[in-house]
């Protein structure tokens, strides 16, 4: 984020990075949540060294959609605009990786920036008329987008480009010829390292000053527009950031899957990466990557309890989550760490 | 260091006659030889299909597959050994369908992956399995592409596909009505467009007679305007690709407003209870479309022996089953299909000799196939049915008529 942070000091450009080398004026401080994640990255790069290529298959998807729920997350969590249209996004930058190295032969490695910029342009622009719409009128906009995308990916003028139904083959990346590991560890390592910086510039993000802002907008736009804060510049710049997220773990996912086609982005992925974000946690980084595991995971579980009553398996393990956890597993997380800590204080 | 002695020597004997013996023993069972996933009592097989989400309609021909294989390790399985029917659901979801079939492959170890389900699904596992070299044995989607032997010689298509029945429907129009202007109805996607395609290749330098090309969306209400619209710009031959609920509208309407084209109606929306019924049978008569597969809702049928064995079939292993729903008798006639492949395979159960054996079929005639159709593969065909008849509608049942047709494409 380069953006101003008030609308009277436009010159003033306060961005991410600026905020986080501001912040060893109070003084950097070792805290719990940097050892915890330090401690997450080590373990889930030894993985490879004892997991079967489908386990990091599997894994490789669960970061994928932690990724996508986080985009989601920083628009709904952070800043209270709904979306019900982020499969688009997570379509345009599939596509956008597909048709890189399918037209112009492009290495795989570029195509990740693409999709992320032509992600952020069209989330930015969708993010103008959104100014307009509230809640549940924003949330019907979006459905709009996510209806439209595999129709739009199927026309018949854009045929040539698409695939249309047939779809796209995307190559799997070949790893790197010096290390020696195989594509579902290398796709692995690469989908770790991307989560891992993008999920750290999230977190300086949000705790930055532009991160206030967001929050200002959602908790009380008036309040936040009173203190200086340009909600309209805010908001459809928080929609560029989402749909950019978004569209790197869609890109990623063409990686992963080999293959894109207007069916694998549906209204269903959508209403699948909301889920996510409301069991992960509503406004909690680490728990996009819960939501990662409840979207990939329990489908399958349901599935195996009973094929036919699939869908009704799925309903009662999503009740049962919501009951046990109404704040999303990171709420449990921290009322759990609460507790402990109190009961050892006793 | 320990001196070797008669005793110790005495002792060890044995111990290494029973370390030669394991040794020599695969030896001499070499006749036979075994893919992943076979043992002496078992085979396992792979499926997906949609048993949930928007397609979970198609869902029953895996669970006709799935109890197919029931009945036949009830009989005692394929040269002895049990099918383990391993059938995950995919969601009709392309991103789905590649992950349960890596689970298939790598996890559960399959030695093939039979009729998985769906064009988008097929196409996302295409590449995969080709690379892993594990068989993804007649596909249970008409798209031409599946019959690409130097390409993807581990894939093979099965039904005759949506280009050739479109192919067929030109060289009928072109005889009854060679100066007729043609109105057609497809569905927005990948079946519909194959069809349109294979009817304009098949008209060649008459395409121009296609005058109307209406598509309609799996989620719209109606087709009635796009009916009405063809009646008011004169066309005479109405092609009506829709899938059943679609293909009746249009026939319902087309009788409502005294439309009456030649009418041809494909495959997909042909069945006798599905479409035809709801349609209203006076609005129906005199339409024709083809067939490769008995239609278990067609009485004609009701004494004929392969039909009775399906039936009985039906009532004993699938008695949920709807006996007038189509993919019932097509997954039927799948699954009977990659049987005859795994019991052709002998004690030779690899990869390589389920496609040599899949490429190999002679003449090989199902009870639930029209009689006189018939699949044959070589090595450079991999399209096993091609053969289709036409029928017509009297007012009651399917007439078929005319010669078993060939398509040309594929």
């Amino acid at each position: 984020m380069t953006a101003p942070v008030t609308s009277t000091t436009g010159s003033a450009a306060t961005g991410n990075t600026a905020a986080v080398t501001a912040a060893p004026a109070r003084g950097w401080r070792l805290e719990r949540r940097h050892l915890v994640s330090a401690a997450v990255v080590v373990v889930a790069a030894l993985i490879p060294l004892v997991a079967r290529s489908f386990v990091l298959f599997e894994l490789t998807m669960v970061m994928i959609y932690g990724l996508a729920i986080l985009g989601l997350n920083l628009l709904t969590g952070f800043n209270g605009q709904f979306s019900l249209g982020h499969s688009a996004f997570y379509g345009l930058g599939a596509y956008t990786a597909a048709l890189m190295m399918h037209l112009w032969d492009v290495n795989y490695l570029w195509t990740l920036p693409a999709a992320g910029g032509v992600c952020f342009a069209v989330g930015f622009l969708f993010g103008l008329p959104a100014l307009r719409l509230q809640n549940l009128y924003l949330a019907l906009a979006t459905f709009a987008l996510a209806t439209a995308m595999p129709q739009i990916l199927k026309f018949h003028a854009l045929e040539g480009i698409t695939g249309g139904v047939q779809g796209l083959t995307v190559d799997q990346p070949d790893p790197p010829s010096f290390l020696p590991v195989d594509s579902d560890q290398w796709l692995y390592y690469l989908t770790l390292i991307v989560i891992v910086l993008m999920f750290w510039a999230a977190s300086n993000l949000v705790r930055s000053r532009s991160g206030r802002a967001i929050m200002a907008i959602r908790d009380n736009p008036i309040a936040a527009a009173a203190m200086g804060i340009n909600p309209s510049l805010y908001k459809t710049l928080t929609f560029g950031v989402s749909a950019l997220y978004t569209g790197v773990a869609g890109a990623l996912g063409a990686f992963a899957i080999q293959f894109v086609a207007p069916d694998s982005f549906t209204i269903f992925l959508s209403v699948s990466l909301l889920v996510g974000l409301v069991i992960g946690g509503v406004g909690s980084i680490p728990g996009c990557l819960f939501g990662g595991l409840f979207v990939l995971f329990v489908p399958n579980i349901a599935n195996s309890v009973s094929t036919g009553l699939a869908g009704a398996v799925y309903g009662i393990i999503l009740l049962l989550v919501i009951f046990l956890m109404p704040a999303g597993a990171a709420g449990f997380a921290r009322l759990a760490v609460a507790r402990l800590t109190r009961a050892r204080r006793q | 260091m320990q001196k070797i002695t008669r005793r110790s020597l005495l002792a060890a004997a044995p111990g290494a006659l029973a370390l030669t013996v394991p040794m020599l023993s695969p030896r001499r069972a070499s006749a036979k030889d075994y893919g992943p996933g076979v043992t002496d009592t078992e085979i396992k097989v792979g499926n997906t299909a949609p048993y949930s989400g928007p397609a979970s309609s198609y869902g029953t021909l895996g669970k006709v597959e799935t109890a197919y294989y029931k009945m036949i390790n009830d009989k005692g399985g394929i040269n002895g050994r049990k099918v383990n029917y391993i059938s995950y659901d995919d969601s009709y979801t392309p991103p789905k369908t590649v992950e349960m079939v890596r689970k298939l492959v790598e996890e559960d170890n399959v030695l093939l992956v039979a009729s998985p389900l769906g064009t988008p699904c097929n196409s996302a596992i295409w590449h995969y399995m080709n690379q892993k070299k594990v068989p993804q044995l007649f596909v249970a989607t008409g798209a031409t592409k599946w019959n690409d032997p130097k390409g993807h010689p581990w894939t093979m298509g099965w039904q005759p596909n949506y280009q050739s029945e479109g192919r067929i429907y030109a060289t009928y129009i072109l005889k009854e009505k060679p100066t007729g202007k043609i109105g057609i109805l497809f569905q927005n996607d990948d079946f519909g467009k194959d069809y349109l395609k294979g009817l304009k290749d098949g008209l060649g330098d008459k395409a121009s007679m296609v005058q109307v090309e209406a598509s309609y969306e799996t989620t719209d209400p109606t087709v009635d305007s796009q009916v009405v619209d063809m009646k008011a710009k004169g066309m005479d031959v109405f092609v009506n690709c829709g899938i059943p609920k679609f293909a009746a509208q249009a026939i319902r309407k087309a009788g409502e407003i005294q439309w009456k084209p030649l009418h041809v109606l494909s495959s997909i929306g042909n069945s006798v209870a599905a479409t035809l019924k709801p349609a209203g049978f006076e609005n129906a008569k005199d339409i024709v479309s083809d067939f490769y597969l008995k239609d278990a809702t067609d009485p004609q049928w009701k004494d004929d022996a392969g039909f009775k064995e399906w039936g009985a079939f039906m009532d004993k292993y699938y008695p949920d089953g709807d006996k007038q729903d189509t993919g019932n008798v097509a997954g039927y006639c799948l699954a009977q299909a990659a049987a005859h492949v795994l019991t052709a395979c002998g004690d030779t159960v690899t990869r390589e000799n389920i496609m040599k054996q899949a490429a190999n079929l002679k003449d090989f005639a199902e009870p639930m196939l029209l009689p006189g159709i018939k699949a044959n593969t070589s090595a450079t065909d991999w399209a096993p049915l091609k053969q289709v008849q036409m029928a017509k509608f009297d007012g009651a049942r399917w007439q078929l008529f005319g010669p078993l047709i060939t398509g040309a494409v594929g």
